[in-house]
Parts: C-alpha cells; sequence; structure tokens
C-alpha cells in the first residue's frame, strides 16, 4: 500500500526511531506502603506543573532566541521538562486517580492531558516562578539557572526516594538538569562579565526573579545557596538580599495573573475539542 | 595549470557525476549559484519554524507538544547544517542572514502562507514536507559535497516528520466529526500551495538548465511536481480527504495523475513579497535578530576577554 512507508515501516529506517524510550519499562508501579497516596500524588503534581508550565514559557522562546544553538538549546530544554511534566502527570494520576479532571464518558483524553488541559489555574500546583511571562534572554536564563539548581539538588535527593517510579523520573531528569544547570550558570556568567548593557540587564532580571527564590527554595526544601553563590561569585555578582513575598504560594493553588493566561492559550484546542483524538 | 585545465578538470568531475569539494577549483558562477541555492534552502528552515512555531504553544496534546516541538527544533538544526554547508564557498553566515533580513535572498513561497488550525501542523508535515522530500531526494546526489552530505541527514528526518504529519492527520480523521472537518479544510488550503513549491513550469524556470548541467539539479520542476502528484493521491485516497482539483484523475496511458494548473499569477505574487504572511515571517525573524543583537555581543566580548586573561 502507498502508506507502508509512512505508517508501518521497520523503525530503523527513521532518524530517531518510532517514539521516545519509555523509562519507565519493567518498573513495578505499585506504591510502597509507607507512602501515602494522596500526599504523595500531590507532591508529584507540583513537581510535574513547575515543569510543565517552565516548559510552555520556554517554547516561547521557539524561533526567537539570539542565534540558532541558543534556539536549538532553549528547545532542548523545553523537551526534557515536558517528558518530566509527563512522567510525573502520569504517576500522580496512578497514585490518586481522583486527581484527574472528569470528562464527558467515552473520552478518549488521556490522564496526563485531562490534568495539563482541563484543570484551570487554581488547581495547578506550580511555584509562580515558573509562570511568570517570558522577559529578554537574560530573564530566560536567571529563572533557568534559579530553577535548574533549586530543581537538580531535589532531584538528586529523589534518587532514592521509597517510590521507584519517581526514583527513575529522577535519575532520568539529573542528567537533564544538570545540563540545563550548566547551561543557565555559563551564560549567566557570560552575561555578567560581557558587556555593560549585559550585565545591566542580567542585574535587572535578578532584581526581578530574586523575590520568589524564597517560595522555590521552600517549595524544593532547599538547605542553601552554595550553587548558587558560586555562580554569582564567577559573574561577580553579589547574591541579593533575601525577600519574604507575601500573597500566597502557588503549591496552594495561589498563582500571580499570568497563569490563566498562559493556561488560555496551552488549553484553548484541547478544551475545543473533548471528545478529539490526537 | 591554466584556467583551461581547472575548467576541464572541474567538467570531468561533473560528467562522471563526482562531487566537487570546498577545496576544489571550481567556476564563480557555480559558486554563486550554490550560494544563491543553498541559502535559500537554509533560509526556508529558518522562517519555516515560524508557521508550526505558531502551534507549539497551543498543541492539544502533551505527546503532540513533544513531536511539534522537536520538529521545529529539528528545523533550526537543518537550519545550522546548511548555513555551515554554504560556509564553505567563502561566505559567513552572518552575511547570508543580512542578505535574507535584507530581502535580497529568497526562502520557499509555502511559508508565507498562515497556518489556522491544529490540522495544518499535520498537513504541513504530509503535503509540504512531502514535497520537500521529493525536490530534496535528489540533492543527496548533487554534485558539491558539503551540500549533498547535509542533505542526506535532512531527508532522513524530513521523512520522519512526514511520517509524524501524516500519522496526526489520520488520527485526527478517527476522531469526530470536527476534526475531519479540520483536516479537510487544511488540505483544501495546502493542496495549491505545495505543488507550487516545485517553482515555476519548466519553459519559465530561468536557471534550471544551467544547474542540471552543472549537476546541483538532477529532475526539472515539472518532473518532480507530477512525481509529487503521484506519490500523493493514492495516500490522500487512504487518509479519506478529497484534493482540491476536479481535474485529477489517472491517465492510464501516461500513467500518471494528470491535474489542473496551479495559478502561477498568485506564486509570481508571493514570491514577489506579496503573499499573506512574507512581512510577518521577516518581520518576526528580524525582531529576533535584532532583540538578541546585545547577547551576541556580549558573547564576543567575554570570548575576546578570556583570550586576554
Amino acid at each position: 500500500m502507498a502508506f507502508d512507508g509512512l505508517l508501518e515501516g521497520n523503525s530503523d529506517q527513521w532518524a530517531f526511531g518510532t517514539d521516545f524510550d519509555d523509562p519507565l519499562a519493567g518498573l513495578d508501579v505499585a506504591l510502597p506502603a509507607a507512602l501515602d497516596p494522596l500526599e504523595h500524588a500531590r507532591f508529584c503534581l507540583g513537581l510535574a506543573d513547575d515543569a510543565l508550565i517552565l516548559s510552555q514559557r520556554l517554547a516561547e522562546w521557539c524561533s526567537r532566541a539570539p542565534d540558532l544553538e541558543d534556539d536549538v538549546a532553549l528547545a532542548n530544554l523545553a523537551l526534557d521538562l515536558l517528558g518530566q511534566a509527563r512522567l510525573l502527570l502520569g504517576r500522580a494520576a496512578l497514585v490518586d486517580p481522583a486527581v484527574v479532571p472528569v470528562l464527558p464518558a467515552g473520552s478518549p483524553v488521556p490522564a496526563e492531558d485531562a490534568l495539563a488541559f482541563f484543570r484551570d489555574a487554581a488547581a495547578f500546583r506550580n511555584v509562580q516562578l515558573v509562570e511568570l511571562p517570558n522577559g529578554d534572554f537574560a530573564h530566560v536564563i536567571v529563572r533557568l539557572l534559579m530553577f535548574s539548581v533549586a530543581r537538580l539538588e531535589l532531584f538528586q535527593q529523589l534518587l532514592s526516594s521509597a517510590d521507584p517510579v519517581l526514583a527513575a523520573v529522577a535519575a532520568r531528569g539529573v542528567k537533564e538538569l544538570a545540563y540545563q544547570r550548566d547551561w543557565a550558570g555559563r551564560w549567566f556568567v557570560t552575561l555578567a562579565r560581557g558587556t555593560s548593557e549585559s550585565r545591566r540587564r542580567v542585574l535587572a532580571a535578578l532584581a526581578g526573579l530574586w523575590v520568589h527564590q524564597a517560595e522555590l527554595a521552600e517549595a524544593y526544601g532547599l538547605s542553601g545557596g552554595a550553587v548558587l553563590e558560586r555562580v554569582f561569585l564567577a559573574g561577580g555578582v553579589a547574591q541579593p538580599d533575601s525577600v519574604v513575598r507575601v500573597g500566597g504560594r502557588g503549591r496552594d493553588g495561589m498563582h500571580t495573573e499570568a497563569l490563566s493566561l498562559l493556561l488560555a492559550e496551552m488549553q484553548v484546542v484541547a478544551r475545543a475539542h473533548p471528545m478529539g483524538r490526537w | 595549470m591554466t584556467t583551461a585545465d581547472l575548467e576541464a578538470h572541474f567538467d570531468a568531475v561533473i560528467a562522471r557525476r563526482d562531487r566537487i569539494e570546498p577545496r576544489d577549483w571550481m567556476p564563480e558562477a557555480y559558486r554563486r549559484t550554490l550560494i544563491r541555492q543553498i541559502a535559500q534552502h537554509a533560509h526556508s528552515e529558518i522562517i519555516g519554524m515560524q508557521p508550526e512555531g505558531n502551534w507549539i504553544g497551543r498543541a492539544p496534546s502533551l505527546r503532540r507538544k513533544a513531536i511539534l516541538l522537536a520538529k521545529v527544533q529539528d528545523e533550526a538544526g537543518h537550519g545550522l547544517y546548511l548555513y555551515s554547508a554554504c560556509e564553505t564557498l567563502g561566505i559567513s553566515r552572518g552575511e547570508l542572514v543580512e542578505l535574507l533580513l535584507g530581502g535580497k535572498q529568497k526562502y520557499s513561497s509555502i511559508f508565507n502562507y498562515p497556518t489556522l488550525s491544529y490540522a495544518d501542523v499535520g498537513t504541513i508535515g504530509w503535503l509540504v514536507d512531502g514535497a520537500a522530500i521529493c525536490n530534496q531526494v535528489p540533492l543527496c546526489r548533487t554534485s558539491y559535497g558539503p551540500y549533498g552530505r547535509a542533505m542526506i541527514r535532512i531527508c532522513k528526518e524530513e521523512s520522519f516528520h512526514q511520517r509524524q504529519g501524516y500519522e496526526l492527520l489520520m488520527t485526527m480523521m478517527r476522531g469526530t466529526e470536527e476534526q475531519r472537518a479540520l483536516v479537510q479544510e487544511s488540505v483544501d488550503r495546502f493542496w495549491w500551495p505545495s505543488l507550487m513549491m516545485f517553482g515555476p513550469p519548466d519553459e519559465h524556470s530561468p536557471n534550471s538548465e544551467r544547474s542540471m548541467a552543472w549537476g546541483i539539479k538532477r529532475h526539472s520542476n515539472d518532473e518532480l511536481r507530477q512525481k509529487f502528484v503521484d506519490l500523493t493521491v493514492p495516500q490522500a485516497e487512504v487518509l479519506g480527504v478529497r484534493l482540491p482539483d476536479p481535474e485529477l484523475s489517472w491517465n492510464a496511458e501516461r500513467e500518471h495523475y494528470d491535474f489542473g494548473r496551479p495559478d502561477w499569477d498568485e506564486l509570481s505574487a508571493v514570491i514577489r513579497g506579496d503573499g499573506p504572511c512574507n512581512a510577518q515571517r521577516l518581520a518576526h525573524r528580524r525582531k529576533a535578530h535584532d532583540d538578541g543583537a546585545w547577547v551576541r555581543e556580549a558573547a564576543t566580548a567575554f570570548a575576546e576577554r578570556g583570550r586576554d586573561d
């Protein structure tokens, strides 16, 4: 048939095979009795939403980066986080099916998509840092640096999680986040020590984003700031004073005005077709 | 060696369908033609990120979002290899980007059409990437080595993209009535512009003959267009969509499909700059370039300081 080549064919003929490999293949997905399902699902959902929402923001950079190499790198980071989000949403749904929004009977929408596309802003559990609208290139670098340092530290601890699925997600994520931190860290130093214009911009981005560091540190259980301190030192930048911001936390469903706008874009097609197949 | 000897050697390499490499002598007109063609191809990859990139934020499933983002990322990668291939001919990426932004070099006319629904992501994969593959597979054997080698990798990835696009449309056709209508509407919009991707008819293609003689091009515009139609019609039948051409029918004598005449005035208008999105696509690229200027300057300054330290 005319289509064998396109649909059936042998996966070897395609440059990257036919799909992504599953890091959970062969894993026992039962939740150990020591873990409380409701609490664990909530924990996974927070980590999933952080990755999903930041991935959405990073993908907005596509075709807009300063150079082609940066465009490719930002898309890579967005894809890594999207991959983490999918695994974690799936985990949350499996551990506590009650977190998944109810769709019309017979809807073919899988749990990960029901969670991503059919929850309203107040049901999202991401930290506010990841939902803020994009700014300039210094903004994306500072946000990524803060985020990847915090997330990498937590994922390193999750390597020994009692939940084997979370441990597997962390094992893959640690490599991705280390790359993300190094990429952002190198750019941070480059911008901080590049020109007076780039230094001005990176300081402005840091000043604007640092008010979200306390919420991030709390959500990720950060112990100290040794890694960030080293990067700041390399860039000749003083660590900003810590700020305690009032107004609620993303993990409790309290968000900035930016999130519902982000979701309006992200969810518009999926919500128009609750019975659709994609 | 005299110029005549060099020319004779060049002609002999072309005649035995061997490759010309960057350090080989080549006629200036061959170099200029290649720069024009490879640059146009690279620019098409970069501008082509926009129409599909338009839907990344609204992809209706996380799996489709990952597929689309990876695809648009591949296009940036293709742009990178092609700019590199072009640089072997003695022109820099920066100069090529300036030529694009100044409107002095073109990119594929197809990217001057808008993407209006998520079905367009599938249709672009199926028809636009399909047409690109018909154009590009013969370029894997083109006479200039770096270009041919870049094309081998690009064609593999394009085939993957075409397959993903077709698979999206197949899935949508198995979905709801509204989804099937979206697919049909999208195919209606993209069919004729896809046929135009092969360029004007042979009798109006000024550069074709010389490119064929030099082995840069291996088949004429009309031959490739026919091949694309012959491959695509059965695919449309399997998919269950109607191709919007009442003259489309199998010609048993020719053993090819007959098809209607694309609107060549429309193609000329789009190439001239009057397509629906020409101004928007260039403005987007120019803004990204201008917004990134301070970052590129910072990176250069930082690298230079590192050398001084």
